[in-house]
């Protein structure tokens, strides 16, 4: 594989960039692989990435219906943070962001990773004292959290609405310093190029519509390409997991809804850091492109559909300019929308299953893109050891029978009732 | 915007509803031993098909009252809605 670095570039500078390597190759599928992954969105190919480089192993497919990154991976608003009160989440996701902060060398392609601060807005004495206390908790994980008064905000973020009249009046903020974005597109390409130089066959417009199961064992898939022999299959289908599922006789504790995103037109530079308003559900970030990033409820509906409906992004873009009044002056240039696995609890499911060899990677709710390095690192443990990962063991299937709960937020499917 | 039709009150736009989810979810009987299982399911578990779905709807901003529809979660398309003590 080509490297990409500073020298390569000016060498194909001087060549009119003609002689640059394909960054991943579409495979066709061969009889039979050591691993199945289905998806190729972020956790699918981090997945593959991991069971390559950590685990040695290189026979792997990467199934995916559609074209590489064009799921979740594609339509998240590209936020990363580790903000979490409950232990499981803190740790799992610091351990992520720890691998986002080398994730560009490690790839050898730049995705962009922004640590520009997350900072959630608070709009009570009630909320401030629960941020300080989310704030401890993240301290004693090791976790970077900075309380924010009045004052510091202001100057922060200039634009946000500090008049007296305000509706929901800013009392201060929680801040991740490390928290930030990251070029979503680039993470899917990353890790791609790095499997397919290892190996992994990445086959696209590849629907599974079938398994093949034999005295509790997995067999293979069966796909729109043709039967695929196979000893180990991972899900990593997020908004379809419960329909795959259905074909494994297993039903699981998820709703499928759909969260919409919008960008506006592109201005100039304005807003430096991820601001989330405390009063409603709604968060932006400015992208390098100078398009406000926007995002906030879901439709609120059970939907497969890769688009929602006015009056949810209507109400979230009325929290975006009860926070930034100046808002209202912009267009909105795109909006789109992507199905969530919204799990009972709130927080994700990384299991193995009933069937031998099948594991499963699910659940994620809003957060799965910033999970995507940590969560294909412990997918590829539990794929490859056949064991859960330590990080993960909290992100069993079986909480739900248990009681074990991580209910960070208490809001689980129905997160407008909250 | 969805258009969904309340048994008791006729066509209104989505903003007067609110969702309630699958409404083939049973609640256990009261007064009998109910195995953990069945409180699992009744608490956690959902159908979430793709296309048609059961489910159930309150008109929140209306008659307040609950009641079911018959929709597509792949087109949004409503193909029926009902009373409570009604079959779609």
């Amino acid at each position: 594989m080509q490297r990409y670095s500073i020298f390569s570039l000016i060498k194909n500078a001087f060549g009119g960039h003609k002689d640059w390597e394909v960054a991943w190759k579409d495979s066709e599928p061969k009889k039979e692989y050591d691993v199945v992954i289905i998806g190729a969105g972020g956790h699918g190919l981090a997945t593959a990435y991991y069971l390559a480089k950590e685990h040695k192993i290189t026979n792997i497919a990467v199934l995916e219906k559609g074209w590489l990154g064009g799921g979740n991976v594609g339509r998240n608003t590209t936020i990363l943070r580790s903000n979490y009160m409950f232990d499981p989440n803190g740790l799992f996701y610091e351990h992520g962001m720890k691998m986002w902060e080398n994730l560009s060398q490690e790839l050898n392609y730049n995705v962009m990773y922004s640590p520009r601060g997350i900072i959630n807005l608070a709009h009570s004495d009630a909320q401030l004292n629960v941020f300080y206390r989310r704030g401890n908790s993240m301290r004693l994980n090791g976790i970077d959290a900075v309380m924010l008064g009045r004052d510091e905000l202001k100057k922060m973020i200039p634009f946000a609405d500090f008049s007296e009249s305000a509706r929901f009046p800013i009392f201060g903020g929680l801040m991740q310093p490390r928290g930030g974005t990251a070029r979503h597109d680039a993470v899917a390409w990353g890790y791609a190029r790095q499997i397919n130089s290892m190996g992994v066959d990445i086959i696209q417009h590849c629907e599974v519509t079938g398994f093949d199961v034999q005295n509790g064992k997995i067999q293979g898939v069966q796909t729109s390409k043709g039967n695929i022999k196979t000893k180990k299959v991972g899900l990593c289908v997020a908004g379809n997991t419960s329909l795959l599922a259905e074909k494994l006789n297993m039903k699981l504790p998820i709703e499928s809804h759909v969260l919409q995103a919008c960008v506006s037109e592109p201005v100039k530079p304005f807003l430096d850091h991820v601001v989330t308003f405390g009063a409603g559900h709604f968060y932006c970030s400015q992208s390098d492109k100078g398009e406000m990033v926007m995002g906030g409820d879901l439709d609120g509906y059970n939907s497969y559909a890769q688009r929602g409906n006015l009056p949810t992004l209507q109400h979230v873009l009325t929290e975006g300019v009860a926070m930034f009044p100046n808002l209202s002056r912009l267009k909105i240039l795109r909006t789109w929308g992507g199905i969530m696995d919204m799990s009972m609890d709130g927080s994700p499911i990384i299991d193995k299953t009933h069937i031998d060899g099948v594991y499963l990677n699910c659940g994620w709710c809003y957060g799965g893109f910033k999970a995507t390095p940590v969560s294909g690192w412990t997918f590829a443990h539990t794929i490859a050891k056949d064991e859960v990962h330590e990080l993960s063991s909290k992100y069993r299937l079986n909480r739900f029978n248990t009681g074990h709960l991580i209910d960070e937020k208490g809001l689980g499917t129905k997160t407008w009732i909250g | 915007m969805l258009e969904i039709k309340c048994p008791h009150c006729g066509s209104r736009s989505q903003n007067e509803f609110s969702y309630g989810g699958d409404s083939s979810v049973k609640r256990p009987e009261l007064g009998k031993e109910v195995p953990d299982k069945d409180w699992d399911d009744f608490i956690y578990f959902r159908n979430n098909p793709r296309g048609k779905h059961s489910e159930l709807w309150h008109h929140v901003a209306g008659c307040r009252q609950w009641f079911k529809v018959l929709r597509d979660t792949s087109t949004h398309e409503i193909f029926k809605t009902a009373k409570l003590t009604e079959e779609l």
